[in-house]
């Protein structure tokens, strides 16, 4: 039961267990595994047997390995890398979802599907374009403001001096965990047209809108209350140039109204999870810092600014970039709040991708923006990626 | 606007007599927090605020908590009204008319549970999430024990797989997974339902991290007495690796009971309906015929329950698996 070898000269340390998760710990006594856990390699030359404990031959181990990883291999090898290149070739297809797509019955179209919805005028691409820019609206608001708001949470619950912070960040949190859809259901009880929102705003003596039929884009709808446009009859420059089947306008009216609901709900749902990972880096900043700032004799918002949002930075850029991951897919509430209505104002490429191959049978096109889409948002991280490499890679840097 | 009104309530030295309990009640908990992660003194560094700006902002603070509470309020007080009573008093804490209708037609208590086989929705959804979480535990754990400690060839490599699987968004795979269940005729089966999700990538991450932390001289001292690699694995490590189990088994469950997407392409006829595409079947679809929100929203409560009590039970766990997300990306 002890779990000291007796092989082992002399065993570093006592075996806590509960050590944070470095490489193995004190385990080069032992002799065997001379390779660290780094997941680096498993540097099969590189262990000399210097020590006379039976182990199971490598061969053996070799045997085991694959024995383990075999149902992870099996999983993900049918369930993800097979049917991503099955989609791969239907998306060259015009398959209605018929017949066998791999039996050469459905039509080879080459990489018309792509065209369609690129280069090709028609209602695909305008569809596509429109799906795009609702997203693109979406992810603008919708990262920041989680973002803003998880953070002032998290500096909330991180109080020290705070009664029921525990209370508070479970509270904050919960919405997290529950399941889109049935949170989607509760919005959809409390935007509706005479719903709880509606009934509070006409407290202050605001006339609500019709929050789930209202297309109009908010942008076009504030540039028309200054007078600037007519967003019923947009004029000029706006309306005679367009790109991608849009016009300039319907690229600039922004968000729709049906949107913001969805934006409202993704921010309160999900600003819970980030606050958590903001509070964890919160409790990580040395105090040692925040005590010599204070010596200065700091003021809270130069705290704020000078120390703790710097020491911040990674993970800021952390929640940024799965942020835009997430919001880039958002399908739940979409599928449930508005199936794009109104006006395919809340139309996004993942739900218009799922309508196109089940709602229309045009599988090839479905696949075909399923893969737009999954370009787009590697893309995305890649460049978040990049930027952050960017940024820790001078540590000097003091803003 | 919500991170400035909560600076006020930043503390410090205090005058007054009762300010000097409160501050002892409430620092205790972090004292003995901040004392095992040998980090702050559990003082903040800042001056507190005078107490007008303080009230100022628990004021604010409390209008936060109620704007994340609220939603769940109206929701359960919706579920005991009547139709009518719900569309007129959308807002009102206390049901005019009380009633059970809503439950008792979820519960098939009533005849007009016609189209809302709630019961079936549950049964479905609690077999689903109990296999998925089983063999998530199993094979996650497996996998993440492989590629922590046995050297084989290939490993390296599947590693890089998995970290790149991770990174793959989910909603790209909803057509190929439809196409690759119907080409093998598992389309509309459980099988298809349960078999994908058996195995996740960040499951396994976690669990390769935690085995790595595990020292070594433990499994040593077994191989010496002459256990095999499935008996260390299964007697030796895998008990101790509780706490990342139960993390494991929680994030699993959830994930599963809340999972939506993938039942939706994976499935078609009404008998495979879980609690998540049945509800969404209901509330998207149900725009003709009264908006009957009392049902929906108590059909969305009880959905909810089951992950809520994990949640109020284990929530240390959810909040390691927030960090745990911070650790692998």
């Amino acid at each position: 039961m002890s779990p000291v070898p007796p092989i082992s000269p002399m065993p570093a340390e006592p075996a806590g267990g509960t050590a944070p998760a470095v490489t193995g710990g004190g385990s080069t006594t032992a002799g065997s595994p001379s390779e660290p856990d780094a997941p680096g390699g498993p540097g099969p030359a590189a262990a000399p047997h210097a020590k006379p404990a039976p182990r199971v031959g490598r061969r053996a181990e070799g045997v085991w390995g694959w024995l383990f990883v075999s149902p992870m291999v099996i999983v993900l090898g049918l369930f993800l890398v097979l049917p991503t290149l099955m989609a791969l070739w239907v998306s060259l297809l015009d398959w209605d979802g018929q017949s066998n797509p791999f039996s050469g019955q459905a039509d080879f179209v080459g990489l018309d599907n792509y065209r369609d919805l690129l280069t090709q005028d028609g209602l695909d691409r305008t569809l596509f374009a429109t799906s795009l820019r609702n997203n693109f609206y979406y992810v603008l608001l919708t990262v920041p403001l989680q973002t803003v708001l998880a953070l002032g949470l998290a500096l909330i619950v991180n109080q020290r001096m705070l009664r029921g912070r525990g209370a508070l960040r479970t509270t904050f949190f919960f919405p997290s965990v529950t399941s889109s859809i049935a949170v989607s259901t509760i919005f959809l009880f409390l935007f509706q047209g005479s719903g709880a929102v509606n009934t509070l705003l006409s407290w202050i003596g605001v006339k609500g809108p019709n929050w789930f039929t209202d297309p109009r884009g908010v942008l076009s709808l504030l540039l028309g209350g200054l007078g600037i446009v007519d967003p019923n009859r947009p004029a000029g420059v706006l309306a005679d140039h367009s790109f991608m089947g849009l016009s300039w306008f319907e690229w600039l009216s922004g968000p729709s109204v049906a949107m913001c609901t969805i934006i409202a709900l993704s921010v309160w749902t999900t600003s819970g999870t980030f606050m958590l990972i903001f509070l964890a880096a919160l409790q990580n900043i040395p105090r040692e810092l925040e005590e010599s700032a204070a010596i200065e004799g700091v003021n809270r918002f130069e705290m704020l600014r000078h120390v703790t949002l710097p020491a911040l930075r990674p993970v800021l850029f952390l929640v940024l970039t799965l942020g835009t991951i997430g919001t880039w897919q958002v399908f739940d509430q979409v599928y449930v709040m508005s199936q794009g209505a109104p006006g395919n104002t809340t139309l996004t490429p993942a739900f218009l991708s799922y309508s196109a191959a089940f709602g229309d049978a045009d599988f090839g096109q479905g696949a075909a923006i399923a893969f737009l889409l999954l370009a787009l948002i590697l893309t995305m991280t890649g460049l978040q990626r990049y930027a952050l490499r960017e940024r820790t890679a001078r540590p000097g840097r003091k803003r | 606007m919500t991170s400035k009104s909560v600076r006020t309530t930043n503390a410090e030295p205090v005058q007054t007599l009762t300010a000097e309990s409160e501050r002892t009640t409430t620092t205790r908990p972090v004292r003995t927090r901040a004392a095992k992660s040998g980090r702050s003194q559990g003082l903040p560094v800042l001056g507190r605020f005078p107490v007008p700006l303080r009230i100022l902002g628990y004021t604010a603070v409390a209008a936060v908590g109620l704007l994340y509470l609220m939603p769940f309020a109206i929701q359960l007080v919706t579920g005991f009204k009547t139709d009518p009573d719900a569309a007129a008093h959308p807002l009102g804490l206390i049901p005019t008319t009380p009633t059970t209708a809503a439950y008792q037609r979820l519960f098939g208590l009533s005849q007009a549970g016609d189209g809302v086989p709630f019961l079936r929705w549950l049964g479905n959804s609690a077999f689903i999430a109990v296999v998925v979480t089983t063999g998530r535990v199993l094979f996650d754990a497996m996998a993440g024990y492989a590629l922590a400690r046995l050297r084989f060839p290939g490993r390296t490599l599947l590693f890089g797989f998995i970290i790149a699987v991770m990174a793959v968004p989910g909603i790209a795979l909803l057509i190929p997974r439809f196409l690759v269940l119907n080409t093998f005729g598992l389309f509309d089966t459980y099988t298809g339902m349960i078999l994908p999700l058996l195995v996740d990538a960040a499951g396994i991450f976690i669990m390769k991290q935690f085995f790595e932390s595990i020292p070594r001289e433990v499994e040593e001292a077994a191989r010496v007495d002459g256990a095999g690699v499935f008996r260390i694995f299964w007697s030796v490590v895998l008990p101790m690796a509780r706490p990342a189990l139960i993390t494991l088994t929680i994030l699993s469950f959830q994930g599963s009971w809340n999972e939506f997407t993938h039942f939706l392409v994976a499935t078609q006829s009404s008998q495979y309906e879980t609690l998540t595409t049945g509800l969404a079947r209901l509330v998207s679809g149900g725009l003709g015929g009264g908006t009957q929100y009392p049902l929906k929203l108590a059909a969305a409560l009880l959905s909810t329950l089951p992950v809520a009590a994990l949640f109020f039970c284990f929530q240390r766990y959810f909040v390691q698996d927030a960090n745990a997300g911070a650790v692998k990306e």
